[in-house]
């Protein structure tokens, strides 16, 4: 899925790839695992994720605010925060911790 | 008018709905539900029928779970569910009350919030936070968690909340201040002549008695309790159990004299029901006398306990009584507890145990 309208800023295209958990697209029928959207941060692509899908954002994010303890954002192959900053086309995995019992 | 009964299971993983007829024989298992999140506590709207879960996931943090269809299918919410940014985030709910359309949550760190619109979204009774006692609040074992919500039958305005280990706390504005009600209630853990302080007990449950609203129960970590002035003053109706510990207290659907128990063995001790044998516990005279009731429930080696929201009543004519264990096992009594028999044995650790009587 991509947006068309703000893909681009002042024409620069600043679409990324996002890769989502399957437990957590469980929780928001039709949420796919794999999706385009145009974010410069992190927390721009939590904010579209939840525009989607309302509620997404308090799945992945705390209200401190910051990315939930036992949630892994990876950026470049780095764990990243809310203010990561993404450059366009790049990708981004979300994915649930190991933790449990 | 024939009548199901729904006993609504909360467990470590995910929701559990057992179903019979009026005569509680033969039951069916659904579930698990709510993606197996770890579920505190699941209950209905008995005026509504909608059946309501609170729980928090460890990856994807607190949520309210919602049916309308008894079960068949389910939505979840957090939307205004949060402490301001800064704060400790919440991470669960523990407890839910309903009364006249509005629907109550008690969470963890130990909160309370409202929905107006049967959970879709949620606003902060901030009351709570503000009291001066409230820099001085220890956790519990389980974590600062606000477990039992008591809700007063017609005055909308009053509430009654119980904080590991806060205590008892009760409001008469709906939330905005509250006082401590813990007078005769016994904190064993605090240092020699501290032993009855104004707020810090580790209430475990507090129930009301049906039809009085001032009649109040309370299993403490440090004894068994009655209130006869809405919690304003306690007393110990612990003679006659065989442990001054346990979690949960069960109300009877109609006559305020009549409680169940679960005691266990001691706080340090492990936490089981005594010598290993299963018994509930029931008084019909406010607490005065015991009776432990046994039939049908296992009399050797059982090493469970059960958790402080893990035992219900249903509203039927005789009452049922129901309970779950941390070893996964639900029993039922379909005779005021004279007589047990077991619905299911090897589900997760139940955590909660409520009813729900739909007339079909």
């Amino acid at each position: 899925m991509s947006d068309p309208v703000s893909a681009t800023e002042h024409g620069q295209d600043k679409t990324v790839v996002v890769r989502l958990p399957g437990v957590l697209v469980d929780l928001f029928p039709g949420a796919p695992r794999r999706l385009d959207i145009p974010a410069s941060t992190v927390s721009e692509m939590v904010a579209q994720l939840d525009r989607r899908w309302p509620g997404m954002r308090d799945r992945l994010c705390d209200s401190t605010p910051a990315v939930r303890r036992h949630i892994n954002i990876f950026v470049d192959g780095e764990r990243a925060g809310l203010e990561k900053r993404l450059t366009p086309g790049c990708e981004v995995f979300v994915l649930t911790a190991i933790s449990g019992g | 008018m024939a009548s199901k009964v729904l006993v609504l299971v909360g467990t470590k993983k995910g929701a559990f709905i057992a179903e019979s007829d009026e005569g509680r024989k033969d039951w069916s298992l659904r579930g698990p539900f709510c993606e197996t999140w770890p579920m505190n506590h699941v209950m209905a709207d008995p005026v509504t029928g909608t059946i309501y879960g609170g729980g928090g996931n460890e990856w994807f943090g607190p949520a309210v779970w919602k049916s309308d269809d008894l079960g068949a299918t389910w939505s979840h919410s957090s939307d205004g569910l949060a402490y301001e940014a800064g704060a400790e985030p919440i991470k669960a709910v523990w407890s839910l009350a309903a009364r006249d359309g509005v629907l109550y949550a008690g969470v963890q760190p130990a909160g309370l919030f409202r929905s107006d619109d049967q959970g879709k979204t949620w606003q902060h009774i901030d009351g709570l936070q503000k009291h001066p006692s409230r820099p001085h609040w220890n956790p519990g074992g389980a974590g600062l968690i606000l477990h039992s919500l008591v809700l007063h039958p017609q005055d909308d305005k009053q509430i009654w909340v119980g904080i590991s280990a806060a205590g008892v706390f009760h409001t008469a504005d709906g939330g905005a201040t509250w006082e401590p009600r813990n007078k005769g209630t016994r904190a064993d853990f605090m240092p020699e002549g501290q032993n009855y302080p104004e707020f810090g007990q580790c209430v475990h449950c507090l129930v009301m008695a049906p039809g009085r609203p001032e009649l109040m129960y309370q299993q403490n970590h440090c004894g068994m309790y009655r209130s006869e002035d809405g919690g304003r003053n306690w007393q110990s109706i612990e003679s006659g159990l065989p442990s001054t510990f346990g979690f949960p207290a069960a109300a009877h659907p109609r006559d305020p004299s009549t409680l169940y128990l679960v005691p266990l063995n001691g706080d340090s001790s492990g936490r089981y029901v005594p010598d290993a044998k299963a018994a509930v516990w029931r008084t019909r005279d406010g607490g005065t006398t015991w009776q432990d009731m046994r039939a049908g429930l296992p009399q050797e080696n059982a090493y469970f306990g059960v958790l402080r929201q893990a035992m219900a009543t249903d509203r039927l004519e005789p009452a049922g009584v129901y309970f779950g264990t941390g070893g996964g096992a639900l029993f039922a009594s379909a005779d005021e507890g004279e007589t047990w028999t077991t619905i299911a044995e090897h589900l997760p650790a139940i955590s909660a145990v409520e009813t729900l009587v739909v007339d079909v």
